[in-house]
């Protein structure tokens, strides 16, 4: 009999993990029935029946010739979506080093929870993931923990301190799927140029933070007029830009492919838009609150709105919202930081910039198609097919015979309000507290693994 | 002359800060910032002011109205001036005055505020009087105290220091009068002043005639129009017609940090002289937060001038913030 935890719906036996499943032994036999299937990847948009086996999507619509007539698992899923499980390009899990804000055990069940399966996770961990042993590490623990996939993105240079590279090949072997120097500054411009030959030599994705330390020295909010008005030290859109463009200058010298990161303002929009138009091999993601909030939403007596980039004005959000729906943008992330209350309890220049973004990345991109800002294929697009494509992930983002089964059921008429009961990130700091939201993840798959479920009852098999 | 400046509509927050500041029945429970007040809550500031000034010219210079409260002075910055009249303030009104000076103790060892904060608030206290080197840093501290203290801000990094844009408010208001058809311009750091954005704010709930900010490019923030203020960026411009000049304090650091070559520079261009004054109109009166920097923004001879107000500022700043200190305790008793 297969044993369920009472109350999450989260599997808790670390042999029955993800990662480590064994063709026909330890995943489960699926049965989605009645879904509407989505998946801008296929373009599929149909009412369908989902085979799952050996952590594999088996089949769509007809039953697969093998497919087993016993010990099947069937879930009824009329009226819900079956979409792809989301590929969260950009999210700090805070293990090694910073275990007190979060785990990745704590940060991969608020992953499933919405809808995510796969988070990609920066390198700035302490010890720094500049080694082949911490990408270990970090896989094992996801393995352990046994909900979503994580995959490791490496250091660009050795402890990120950007004085000497980081043996990106080795990391890429073992299983990082990029390379980057998070927000830390290269120290010159030659370094980075070589960094990026180098990292072209092994065909490496290298994801870029264009934010420069001496423009936005000690800021904690957009230039801008409510900056101004609260004696708030200010971040200039150019310290976005000037990195950005210099990047953009020594990129054609290099042969090497880059992300740009989490974009914050209009000015770096246009510079990426007239790099993809002159045909440079560029792409770029934002975050899912950059799309909603803007500097009129800093609150001054709380660090929730503190981010890094900061917030911009209204006319940078809507040209961020213009540049998704336009697919200037490829991807959306949640630029998740867990912090301890501790973190945010300061005066706002004082409180340690970042959201936890994990439980509302799937449902902020659901409403933003909602309201017509985009359409909903482009909302799983940038989720699913995009980051699977950047990050080398290409059985993953699809809902296709032959992908791995990794899956989010989403009611679309489920109303729910993210408060403390309903977020699950360890880090409980987010802006969105109160905020009413419409589609709401009912149940997950990872590798063709059920890792999360709502509500108390069992699927029989 | 009259004066035709047409105010800018100063844009919305999502959440407006200032709210904290009114207990439920509406009454003025904390003094964080000067946006949100209103022509009524200023005036009746300075209203009430006027009346604690009387008890100065007392030979006996207390009246009973805190007796038995406890005031602590929570300065995280040091400021001698600033705590004094806070200080001298809380006791003409016969509270008891604790001063602690936080710059150099418990949080360089690594408490936090809030613990530093917990720790005074179980010695009983009453008032905090609050001074810290980040913005938004009294807000915070009025967010987390037990619901009878409360908090006055004393300048929180470059956000706001109320009391001392009411007290400057109210010093115009005894020579010149009605507000209406004054022009004041505020002369030199405007992107790093507190004092700066509260005088902005006051002066405009006020109703001023013309608010002006002069400065180099380096030393205006962007965006600052919204607020309701013309930018000049040469005096004889800045300062034609101008009723009221109240200079600001340049730091040093400002040299060091590449937004000023040097003080000489400065003081050519912005520094208050005899020669620049004139420019003003020549009933102009000249203010100043102090401590100010004789030869670099002000010389000597205008600072002690018949036109400068400099140490009316200081005398008047007691009794404005009794006022604010009597108000904001009248709401917590009632409360």
């Amino acid at each position: 009999m297969i044993q369920n935890p009472p109350n999450l719906g989260i599997d808790l036996d670390p042999v029955r993990h993800p990662e480590g499943c064994r063709p026909g032994f330890d995943c489960d036999t699926w049965l989605i029935r009645g879904a509407r299937v989505l998946d801008p990847a296929s373009g599929q948009d149909q009412v369908a029946d989902v085979y799952l086996a050996n952590g594999k999507i088996v089949g769509i619509g007809a039953k697969p010739e093998h497919f087993p007539a016993q010990d099947v698992r069937t879930i009824s899923a009329d009226g819900q979506w079956l979409i792809p499980g989301v590929i969260d390009g950009w999210a700090r899990l805070r293990e090694p080093g910073l275990e007190h804000k979060a785990t990745i055990a704590t940060e991969t069940l608020a992953a499933v929870s919405g809808g995510i399966t796969t988070l990609c996770m920066p390198p700035d961990t302490d010890p720094v993931l500049d080694t082949i042993a911490v990408a270990r590490f970090i896989k094992r623990r996801a393995q352990l923990a046994g909900r979503a996939r994580v995959v490791a993105i490496g250091a660009m240079t050795q402890g990120l301190k950007g004085e000497l590279l980081a043996e990106m090949a080795e990391l890429t072997e073992g299983g990082c799927v990029g390379i980057t120097n998070a927000h830390y500054p290269v120290k010159d411009l030659r370094l980075l140029r070589r960094a990026l030959e180098y990292a072209a030599t092994f065909d490496i994705q290298v994801i870029v933070q264009p934010l420069d330390p001496s423009l936005g020295k000690r800021g904690c909010a957009h230039e801008g007029v409510i900056a101004t008005r609260l004696g708030l030290p200010g971040i200039p859109v150019s310290a976005e830009t000037a990195p950005l463009a210099q990047m953009l200058a020594v990129l054609p010298e290099t042969g090497a492919r880059i992300h740009v990161n989490n974009i914050s303002s209009r000015a770096a929009l246009r510079l990426v838009e007239q790099a993809k138009a002159d045909g440079l091999p560029i792409t770029a993601s934002v975050s899912a609150h950059q799309l909603w909030l803007s500097e009129m939403d800093t609150d001054a007596l709380c660090g929730s709105t503190h981010v890094l980039p900061p917030l911009r004005s209204l006319r940078d959000r809507d040209a961020l919202r213009e540049g998704l729906a336009a697919g200037i943008i490829d991807c959306v992330i949640s630029d998740h930081q867990p912090h301890e209350s501790d973190g945010k309890l300061a005066p706002f220049p004082e409180t340690e910039p970042g959201i936890s973004g994990l439980d509302t990345l799937l449902p902020l991109m659901l409403k933003l198609a909602d309201d017509g800002v985009i359409t909903l294929d482009r909302a799983l697009d940038a989720l699913t097919r995009r980051p699977a494509d950047l990050f080398g992930l290409h059985d993953s983002g699809r809902i296709e015979i032959g992908a791995r089964a990794d899956l989010a059921l989403v009611d679309p008429d489920s109303f729910w309000t993210l408060d403390d009961t309903t977020m699950r990130s360890a880090g409980r700091d987010t802006p969105f507290f109160g905020w009413d939201f419409r589609h709401e993840v009912q149940s997950t798959w990872v590798n063709g693994k059920k890792v999360f479920w709502r509500g108390s009852t069992p699927d029989a098999p | 002359m009259a004066v035709n400046f047409v105010r800018p509509i100063i844009p919305k927050l999502a959440k407006d800060p200032w709210a904290i500041q009114f207990d439920s029945q509406g009454h003025l429970k904390h003094l964080l910032t000067i946006e949100g007040l209103g022509p009524t809550w200023i005036t009746r500031i300075l209203d009430t002011a006027e009346g604690f000034m009387s008890v100065t010219d007392r030979e006996i210079k207390k009246v009973p109205l805190l007796r038995g409260r406890t005031v602590v002075n929570l300065f995280f910055e040091s400021s001698t001036r600033t705590r004094t009249t806070f200080e001298l303030a809380a006791k003409r009104l016969s509270a008891d005055v604790l001063n602690i000076n936080l710059s150099t103790s418990a949080t360089t060892k690594g408490e936090s505020l809030l613990d530093t904060l917990r720790n005074i608030e179980a010695m009983q206290a009453d008032m905090f009087v609050v001074r810290h080197d980040q913005s938004g840093a009294a807000h915070f501290i009025a967010r987390h105290v037990a619901p009878h203290v409360s908090v006055l801000n004393a300048g929180d990094g470059w956000h706001a220091h109320p009391t001392q844009a009411l007290l400057d408010a109210f010093t115009i208001r005894r020579i010149k009068g009605d507000f209406a058809p004054l022009r004041i311009a505020i002369v030199g750091d405007i992107k790093h002043s507190r004092v700066a954005r509260s005088q902005i704010h006051a002066f405009n709930s006020l109703n001023v005639g013309e608010l002006r900010v002069i400065g180099p490019r380096t030393l205006i923030p962007n965006d600052i129009e919204p607020l309701g203020v013309r930018v000049f960026h040469d005096m004889k411009s800045g300062l034609k017609d101008v009723d009221v000049i109240i200079m600001l304090r340049l730091q040093r650091e400002r040299m060091e940090s590449g937004l000023l070559p040097t003080e000489q520079e400065f003081y050519r261009l912005y520094g208050l002289t005899e020669e620049k004054l004139r420019w003003a109109k020549p009933d102009a009166i000249v203010m100043h937060p102090g401590p100010a920097n004789r030869g670099v923004e002000i010389e000597s001879r205008v600072a002690d001038g018949p036109q400068s107000v400099i140490l009316e500022q200081v005398s008047n700043g007691i009794g404005v913030r009794m006022a604010v200190m009597a108000l904001c305790m009248s709401a917590s008793t009632d409360s």
